[in-house]
């Protein structure tokens, strides 16, 4: 929303200063975007007459003007058709620099010198008319400042209104809250040349004539209240320079005097009205009922609109003339020939309003303010002080009174406010008469009911419906900056700190430390599995899933890193993914995943090792694996499942993967390792205390031949079952020549000990002998022959 | 001659700076509550206050899911959840992932991160909000920091208000940071709307509390300097290594 500052201040009747202007607005909850000083780049330009105008000797076009610029009478060059002596211009003598930075120079055109140059309202910025210098309505003295001869100069205030408060997407609502906060009374800016207009006539019922015209409200519902007049012989044309600067200053462009005045009110007072040319009304009548089935209208931006019954339409008797609240045909809109109209000064369901404009994807001012909800009771004055207007800028003939249509009308609504509930809520005590003082300065009007306040509710302010809404209205105007900050001593809370939280804290924790960059990839991708749930208005195609699975997106991360010659890297995540919800469930299964993936040298390189370090392979990426298994799901177990492994819950089911993973991975690449495993939330036990031993170890190397099929860990299994062996670890594995057919040569180190007595050599050897016996009976393992 | 270096790891920014914020909450007596990302326009939006069909929720463009499910657009969601399990006192902060159906720009992510926080009891007032948060500003940006509060919209808190603290990178003398004006936005507040206590049963009138939001890829950005909110989810390891701490 943007507001001019000269607009404000001939409402507050003094000048404000843009700083604080934007200070005081920010602090009432209108944030200010930007303050954009308006042709305040004219201060060299000024009021100049021309004396006498000659052919210039050299040039048909052009003319030699004697100009009276407040000093000596100068010589200057022109080539505007329409320059006239006696007659007032801008004038940027020479040493004057131009809207767009151009500085003026005494230079010599087609032979003669001109001092300086007569411009055009485009050359000033003003408008896009260039085609003549621009005549100057003023009586201003030759060489006054053009600034200071008309009320050009301004700032534009572009302000952030939240969706609670239409109030504020006019001057007068800005006006009203600036007004409380500098104490000092608003008033409407009086229109010139207006006349008094008679008040509205009120109909208990949904129909009446105005001028002639029919007016029929047969949707209530989409249209609570409809005021409508009709004035006869307007003349349509450019509107007076005022208005025409007023619309200019808050970026709208003027049009003719008609709209332009519909405009300056929506702006004023933020009543959205509509104008439309009676000689294209087929009845003539003005029926606002729903839309039919299929009905259709071509809109002013010239395009074909289907409606349908939940649209409310502003009809004729055959057709529909304006989609309501939104924007009007081409047919029926105000042109240079119309001579009759009527006027529409209308309330529109908002939500029927947000339905509409997202259906047909149309929006415009109107529908914006009749979306956030207008002020239902100031309508009457809206229409005459609209009336008013549209007559002092284009003429013609009120025909009776406008008609209100308003068949259920409803009062302003009242809300009892407590005072004391007002200082326990804002933590300060508040006095009663700094309530009522606050309220009051913007139009809430208050009565001592019983020990509370009745406050009623100005009907601009649709956002206030509830006492709590009115102790905001005094916070703000106390300013949120008067309150205490001081911490108060406080109960604790009785919510336990989430698990889930935990829980990925001590993945996190585990995963960092063992060297991976944590990555946060995006959770939208293409679809990565059967599973996966679609978005139904996702922005691409191309981020059109949630993902089930946080690898894919990792995969995509390292890809990029090589696109940077990164060649070392490893990455892990922890991430919510999901999957298609079972049949009869609401919305998708949705849980936290851990994933790593890893690529590259073991280590860093080190000039002590020629800087060449082996690259990952897959007993690293089995090491990390553990790892995140053990942190994240400590009951699971990992075992081999073909070129790859696995976590197994007890329950027999995989929740988690780790394997080598196919990439688009440029030639010096090393290979590519990955894992994924899902995140318990369960905190894992305490660990309980193992005495240190105190009698010595019996160490022993084992090699066994095993057979195909048959795994190290099937092995440690066996020899774990006696509880002396203390620890075992492979430190060799054989496959070759020496050892036949597709066994292998497996050699484990074992630690034996006794916790409670020295171990003998001999004890050892019996145990063994045990375990070699059921190796061999049980997976055909025997010790190899040395 | 150089040292043998290790291999190094790091959490990511967006985290660190998550649990910066968390931590310092802990501190305060706070404990973290969270909720699901896939959540239902009840939780969403209605039981928040957002009506029907308002603009309100335009500012919130959401991503749907089917059978009135959506991504939320916020964690407030979980303000509902933990009203509706646990009996005041309540202090809690929700940290979590958010979705909003904003095209990608160098400020905008269509995915972004969330902290929310909640304060429920007898007798919380506007002054709690004022001296919690500045509290927390000022253990977070510094002992410095000036926090500014003004009036804002939130359908579920009323009186809504924004936080901000003077700059952390000029120090409120203003640059290219703040906009030349010396004050960041950073968070989101107000008391609790009764209508919000009303869809969670609670007693609006014995019951009164805060809530507060804030998003820490802004904070990431505007106190390590980062100029585009894209870098976080690229992972490139040279990113990511800047802020893993000293070698």
């Amino acid at each position: 929303m943007i507001l001019s500052r000269r607009w404000l201040e001939a409402m507050l009747g003094r000048s404000l200063d843009p700083k604080d202007l934007e200070h005081r607005l920010s602090m009432l909850g209108t944030p200010v975007e930007a303050i954009i000083p308006h042709h305040q780049d004219l201060g060299d330009v000024l009021v100049a007459r021309v004396l006498e105008v000659k052919r210039h000797p050299n040039a048909d076009r052009l003319s030699l003007c004697l100009v009276d610029g407040g000093g000596a009478p100068v010589e200057v060059v022109c080539g505007a058709p329409n320059v006239t002596a006696g007659h007032t211009y801008p004038y940027a003598p020479v040493g004057a620099v131009l809207p767009g930075g151009l500085k003026l120079e005494k230079r010599k055109i087609r032979g003669v010198e001109s001092n300086g140059m007569l411009c055009s309202a485009k050359e000033l910025g003003l408008g896009a008319d260039h085609a003549g210098i621009f005549e100057l309505a003023t009586d201003a003295a030759p060489g006054t400042r053009l600034l200071d001869a008309l009320p050009l100069a301004d700032d534009q205030i572009v302000i952030e209104v939240t969706a609670n408060r239409p109030d504020l997407l006019c001057h007068k609502g800005v006006a009203r809250e600036l007004g409380a906060s500098l104490s000092v009374p608003f008033r409407l800016v009086e229109i010139p040349g207006a006349a008094p207009v008679p008040a509205p006539e009120r109909s208990a019922s949904a129909s009446g004539t105005v001028g002639g015209v029919q007016v029929r409200l047969e949707d209530t519902e989409g249209c609570p209240r409809y005021l409508a007049a009709v004035i006869r012989g307007v003349r349509v044309g450019p509107s007076p320079s005022w208005l025409a600067l007023r619309l200019e200053a808050v970026g709208q462009r003027p049009i003719n005097n008609v709209v332009d005045a519909t405009n300056y009110i929506l702006f004023e007072i933020n009543q959205p009205l509509h104008a439309f040319d009676l000689a294209q009304l087929d009845g003539p009548a003005v029926v606002i009922r729903r839309a039919g089935v299929g009905e259709r209208i071509v809109t002013l931006d010239g395009v074909e609109r289907t409606l349908s019954p939940d649209m409310t339409a502003i009809c004729d008797a055959r057709r529909p003339t304006i989609v309501a609240g939104i924007m009007g045909s081409a047919t029926s809109e105000v042109s240079a020939n119309t001579r009759d109209l009527v006027l529409e000064c209308a309330y529109f369901e908002p939500r029927r309003i947000r339905r509409t404009r997202r259906a047909l994807g149309l929006s415009s001012e109107s529908s914006y303010r009749f979306e956030r909800g207008i002020d239902l009771h100031g309508m009457p004055e809206a229409m005459r002080r609209a009336i008013a207007l549209i007559q002092a800028v284009a003429g013609g003939e009120l025909t009776g009174p406008p008609l209100d249509l308003w068949p259920e009308p409803t009062q302003p609504r009242t809300i009892f406010l407590r005072p004391d509930r007002v200082s326990a809520l804002l933590g300060t005590p508040v006095a009663r008469e700094e309530i009522e003082r606050h309220l009051s300065a913007i139009g809430f009007v208050t009565a001592p009911k019983d020990s509370r306040l009745a406050v009623q509710v100005p009907g601009w302010r649709p956002d206030v419906s509830r006492e709590v809404d009115l102790v905001e209205e005094v916070a703000r105007f106390m300013g949120y900056d008067t309150f205490p900050d001081e911490l108060k001593p406080y109960r604790l809370g009785t919510v336990p700190d989430a698990p889930a939280e935990r829980a990925k804290d001590r993945v996190r924790a585990a995963l960092v430390g063992a060297g991976f960059y944590e990555a946060r990839t995006f959770p939208l991708g293409p679809a990565d599995g059967p599973d996966s749930v679609p978005v139904l208005n996702p922005m691409s195609a191309e981020e059109a899933h949630l993902r089930t699975r946080l690898l894919p997106g990792l995969i995509r991360r390292v890809e990029h890193n090589w696109a940077a010659h990164t060649r070392d890297v490893r990455l892990a995540e922890v991430g919510t993914v999901f999957r298609r919800g079972d049949p009869g469930t609401k919305g998708p299964v949705e849980w936290v995943s851990v994933a790593g993936v890893l690529t590259g040298g073991r280590r860093p390189a080190h000039w002590t090792e020629g800087a060449k370090v082996p690259d990952m392979d897959i007993w690293d990426l089995k090491y990390h694996f553990e790892l995140a298994v053990g942190v994240s799901a400590p009951d699971a177990t990992v075992s081999e499942r073909g070129n790859a492994w696995e976590a197994l819950a007890p329950d027999g089911s995989v929740v988690g993967w780790a394997g080598s993973l196919g990439a688009d991975a440029p030639v010096w690449a090393a290979p590519l390792f990955g894992f994924e495993v899902r995140l318990e939330e369960a905190a894992p036990l305490p660990v309980s205390y193992r005495a240190l031993p105190e009698h010595p170890a019996v160490e022993r190397d084992l090699a066994l031949i095993l057979p195909a099929g048959v795994t190290a860990s099937a092995v440690e299994q066996r020899l774990r079952r006696n509880a002396l062996l203390e620890a075992v670890s492979v430190f060799d594995e054989y496959r070759g020549p020496a050892i036949p057919g597709d066994q292998r040569s497996v050699a484990w180190h074992l630690t034996f000990r006794d916790p409670t007595r020295t171990l003998r050599d001999g004890e050892v050897d019996e145990i063994l002998a045990r375990a070699l016996k059921a190796l061999e009976d049980e997976l055909d393992v025997r010790r190899r022959a040395s | 001659m150089p040292a043998r270096p290790a291999v190094r790891g790091g959490l990511h920014l967006v985290t660190q700076v998550v649990n910066e914020i968390c931590e310092i909450f802990l501190e305060l007596g706070f404990t973290r509550a969270v909720g699901p990302e896939a959540e239902t326009e009840w939780y969403n939006f209605g039981a928040l206050n957002f009506p029907a069909d308002h603009p309100a929720i335009d500012a919130q463009d959401s991503f749907y899911l089917g059978d009135g499910v959506l991504l939320r657009t916020h964690t407030s969601p979980v303000q509902i959840r933990v009203m509706e399990r646990h009996t005041p006192p309540i202090r809690v902060v929700s940290p979590g992932q958010c979705y909003r159906r904003d095209p990608f720009d160098p400020s905008h992510s269509p995915v972004f991160e969330q902290v929310e926080g909640l304060v429920v009891d007898e007798g919380i007032s506007f002054v709690d909000l004022k001296a919690t948060l500045s509290t927390f500003a000022r253990r977070f940006f510094g002992s410095e920091t000036r926090t500014r509060f003004s009036p804002s919209f939130f359908p579920f808190t009323e009186p809504s208000a924004d936080m901000q603290v003077t700059c952390s990178v000029c120090h409120g003398s203003g640059c290219p940071t703040c906009k030349h004006s010396g004050w960041l936005e950073i968070l989101g507040a107000g008391m609790v709307h009764p209508a919000v206590f009303e869809h969670c049963r609670l007693d609006p009138e014995r019951y009164t509390g805060f809530a507060f939001g804030m998003g820490p890829h802004r904070i990431a950005m505007a106190r390590h300097g980062i100029p585009d909110i894209r870098l976080f989810f690229e992972s490139d390891v040279r990113f990511l290594a800047q802020f893993a701490g000293p070698r």
